[in-house]
Order: structure tokens, then C-alpha cells, then sequence
């Protein structure tokens, strides 16, 4: 308990660094994968193509490699960012192939004939998408978002290990003090797991709120 | 999945009509504008490799001498033996983990559903840490033990919906024949599960092949760590792009092959009578809860 109590400026700052890393690349990821699902629908081959190697070069890439490729790597091109931005960075364009594998199964799950009948209305493509579309494929898509969005969390302590602040790094300096390591990882899990049932709160809600009513 | 969506499902979605002659015209041109960007994008990131001297003779001689090769190779070994490890304990774990969860005693029943969850909850970075750090083990069995913890776990929840996903005639008629619970379990139940939920334990396994990269992390001496070891050598003028460019292509190349085995097998598996009796349950679950497969 002592670790917590005397140490809670630095495990704050550490689990406030998770968070920041979390939303923005969470950001990032909705964005991008958003921009790459709709390479994968449509009806240009070439951006299918992209979309496709986009997911399938990310999904199979270890973490840690895109890591230490972008953190390592991308200063050698003379672009010297902080190591916080490479992390969101890295996180983002990872899990984006996920979210994009995500949206894109969402948007199949919508009945070809909606599409349609919204056409034989005489509605323009925008109107399609927006008002018939997309709010549906929107319902489907909420849970595997919202544990996409865990694992993006859990994987930002790999941030950590490349020296951006973040709650797995605290244990460093709290071992070099001498508290007892095992309460100290007790705390840091104790953070990860308010972390991801959070989301998991959060993305129930929204479930409630909008999902599919099965 | 993969393979048809690279062949365009523009068909299958609810978003575009089939396109007549004035749309294929505009398609066909906005395909060629993009192509040009594309390729521009391609060459421009071609030329910064160039510009910043990634190529010169010096950065690549490393990969002609025999030491630095059997660095990588013994690296690449490394590798595929915390992978073999780690993937054998999983398997084991995750039977041990699906059998309790799904056990007809319940605190046996609450002991696994509580031991899975939290470790699903957990990054496996918290795991392998702690076990390197506060338990002071070295950096395989830390890697191993850290991946089959997580793996496990996510196995056995792989293990347990695949069993419950048989049809209910199948346990009954088997129950009807006379056969005890682990009568039924071993020769009716498993056999359909585990067929069913091929794909989804090889693509598990995948992650498995990915995680092991985060050995690199504990100091475990894997095909990363020996790219860095290569990578910071001042003698060979800091070959860090060339590294990247040598190692990306085999660790993506390997899990890529593990996934595409999953999606060959999940192909044969539609067309196969001996799972009729099970529905394929796609590989991830899409649960809300805290542990979602780690992708």
C-alpha cells in the first residue's frame, strides 16, 4: 500500500501518460481505419489494393518491430519528433488495420438490398451512405470496436519500454528506490485494469444505448 | 476472407449499383489518378532512402559476413523456439484453463472463469515483466511462461465457445447412449470442437508469433535483439534502415503465412461435412470484455 501512497505523483503521471497515449492513437486508429475501410469498399482497384496491403502488412507486423522502426527509425529521415508522437504514431497505424477490418465487415453486414431500395428512392450516393448505410453498419460495429480499442490500451505498455512515460515504465524507478517490486506491479495492474474496464463500461453503454437489438 | 476481398467485393456491399458505362469510365480514370499517387508516394519514400545514403555499400557489407548471419539466424532460432514453446504450453494451458471453465463443479468453475479473465485483462507485457523482474527469472522461460499465461487464457475461451457451438443433438444423443460426461466430452464433444476451431487457434497462434518479439524487450537474444545488436555497430555506420529492411520481411512473411494458413483452413472447413454440426464461430469474438483478443 505504501508504494501507492508515497509514490502517487509518479504512478498519477505514469497512468495519466497510458491515458493520453490510449485516446490519442485511439483517435488515430478510428481515422485512419475509417480512411482505409473506405479504400477496401470501393469500386477503385487500385485503392483496394492499398486498403488490403495497408491491413494485411500491419496485422502481421509484431508491435514491438513497429516500434522500434518508427522510434528508431523514422529520425534517421531527419524527422525528430517526440517520442510520445512516435508512440501514438506506431499504436495508431497498428490498430487501424484492425478498426478497418472491423468497419469494413460492419458495412457488409448491412443487407445489399438497403443499399438499393435507398437508390430506387432516388437518393444520391452521400444520402445512401449517411442515412441508410452507415447508421447501421454503426450498430454492428460498436462491441469489436470497443475490444479493439482494449487491446490498444494493453498495448501501449509497450510503449513504455521504448522510454515514453507511461504507467508500465513507473516500475523502473520505483525498483531503484527499493519498494517491494511485487506490490509495485500489483499497482500497475490495478491502473491497467480501471484502464480497460472503462472502456469496456464505456462501449457497454453505447451498446445499450445503440446496438443491435438481438 | 482475405484473399476474396482483394478480388473487390464492390458486389456484395449495400453501398454502390453496378456500374454502367459512364461510371466504369470514371472509375477506370480516378483507378489511374490514384495509381499515379500511389506510385509517386511509393518512389518519393524510395528516394528518401536514397537521399539519406541507406544504400551505400557500407551499411549493407555487414550481411555478407558469416558472423553477422549467424547472429540473425541464431536470433530467427530464438525466435521460433520461445514460438514452439510458447504455443505448445498454450495449447496445454488453455485445455487445462476451457476444461475447468466448463466444469460441472462450480468453484472449479469460477476459479478458471476468474484465472481467464484477469490474464485476458492484463497486458502480456505487465505478465512477462513481472515475471522477469520481481520473480527474477530469466528471459525465455519469462517470454514463455508470460505468453502462455496470456494465450492461455485466450485459448481456453476459444476452447469453450467451439464446445458449446456443437449442436445440442450431439451431446444429447451421445448422453441418450449411455456415455459418461468425459465419455462424451473426449470422443463426441472435442473431436467437432477443435476442428471447427482450427482457425482460430492458428490465428491466436499468430499473435503468439507476433508477441514473441516483445522478448526483445526482457534482453531475450531474438531475431530483434540481434538486428539491434547489428544495427548500433558504428564499424558498419549505424545500418538501422537496412536492418529494418532486412528483418521486417521475415517476421511479417512468417506471421503472413500463419494467417494465411488460418484462412485456408477456415476455407476447407466451410466445405467439410465432418463440421456441419457445428457452426463456425468467427475468430474473434468480439466481446466487451476487458480481454479481447490482443491483436
Amino acid at each position: 500500500m505504501d508504494v501507492l501512497t508515497e509514490n502517487f505523483s509518479l504512478y498519477a503521471k505514469g497512468f495519466l501518460g497510458t491515458l493520453e497515449l490510449t485516446v490519442y492513437a485511439s483517435l488515430l486508429a478510428l481515422a485512419l481505419g475509417f480512411v482505409m475501410a473506405s479504400f477496401r469498399v470501393a469500386p477503385i482497384g487500385s485503392l483496394r489494393v492499398v486498403g488490403a496491403v495497408w491491413v494485411n502488412v500491419l496485422r502481421n507486423t509484431p508491435l514491438t518491430l513497429l516500434f522500434f522502426a518508427v522510434l528508431l527509425g523514422l529520425p534517421r529521415f531527419g524527422l525528430v519528433l517526440p517520442f510520445q508522437l512516435f508512440a501514438v504514431l506506431a499504436l495508431g497505424c497498428y490498430t487501424s488495420a484492425f478498426i478497418c477490418e472491423v468497419l469494413r465487415s460492419g458495412i457488409n453486414t448491412v443487407p445489399k438490398g438497403q443499399g438499393e431500395a435507398a437508390r430506387s428512392l432516388g437518393m444520391s450516393f452521400t444520402q445512401t451512405l449517411g442515412a441508410v448505410v452507415l447508421p447501421q453498419a454503426f450498430r454492428s460495429v460498436i462491441p469489436p470496436i470497443g475490444s479493439t480499442l482494449i487491446a490498444l490500451a494493453k498495448n501501449s505498455a509497450i510503449a513504455g519500454a521504448f522510454s515514453v512515460t507511461e504507467l508500465l515504465g513507473t516500475y523502473k524507478p520505483l525498483n531503484e528506490m527499493g519498494y517491494s517490486i511485487i506490490w509495485t506491479f500489483v499497482w500497475i495492474a490495478v491502473g491497467y485494469l480501471i484502464i480497460t474496464l472503462s472502456i469496456s463500461a464505456l462501449f457497454n453503454v453505447l451498446e445499450k444505448r445503440w446496438g443491435v437489438a438481438r | 476472407m482475405t484473399a476474396h476481398a482483394l478480388h473487390g467485393d464492390t458486389q456484395s456491399t449495400a453501398l454502390y449499383d453496378i456500374p454502367g458505362p459512364l461510371a466504369r469510365r470514371r472509375h477506370f480514370l480516378y483507378g489511374i489518378v490514384s495509381t499515379v499517387l500511389v506510385l509517386a508516394l511509393l518512389g518519393w519514400l524510395v528516394y528518401l532512402l536514397f537521399d539519406t545514403d541507406q544504400f551505400t555499400a557500407a551499411k549493407w557489407r555487414p550481411f555478407e559476413y558469416e558472423g553477422i548471419q549467424d547472429l540473425l539466424l541464431t536470433g530467427l532460432g530464438n525466435t521460433l523456439k520461445a514460438f514452439a514453446y510458447a504455443s505448445v504450453f498454450s495449447l496445454a494451458l488453455g485445455a487445462v484453463l476451457a476444461t475447468g471453465r466448463l466444469s460441472v463443479h462450480r468453484p472449479v468453475r469460477w476459479l478458471a472463469t476468474l484465472f481467464v479473465e484477469f490474464f485476458r485483462a492484463m497486458p502480456v507485457l505487465v505478465m512477462i515483466f513481472f515475471i522477469f523482474v520481481a520473480l527474477k527469472v530469466q528471459p525465455l522461460p519469462a517470454l514463455v511462461a508470460g505468453l502462455t499465461l496470456y494465450n492461455g487464457s485466450v485459448l481456453a475461451e476459444v476452447f469453450r465457445t467451439g464446445v458449446n457451438a456443437v449442436e445440442k443433438g450431439q451431446r444429447e444423443a451421445a448422453y441418450a447412449l449411455g456415455m459418461r460426461k468425459t465419455q462424451v466430452m473426449v470422443h463426441v464433444l472435442a473431436p467437432q470442437a477443435v476442428r471447427a476451431m482450427l482457425p482460430a487457434i492458428i490465428s491466436q497462434l499468430v499473435v503468439a508469433l507476433k508477441d514473441t518479439s516483445l522478448g526483445f524487450l526482457i534482453t531475450y537474444e531474438e531475431f530483434l535483439h540481434a538486428g539491434k545488436l547489428i544495427a548500433s555497430n558504428l564499424d558498419y555506420d549505424l545500418p538501422f534502415i537496412p536492418v529494418v529492411l532486412v528483418i521486417s520481411p521475415v517476421y511479417i512473411g512468417m506471421c503472413m503465412l500463419l494467417s494465411w494458413l488460418a484462412t485456408w483452413v477456415a476455407r476447407r472447413q466451410r466445405r467439410n461435412p465432418k463440421t456441419e454440426a457445428v457452426d463456425v464461430v468467427p475468430a474473434d469474438p468480439g466481446t466487451l470484455l476487458p480481454g479481447a483478443p490482443l491483436r
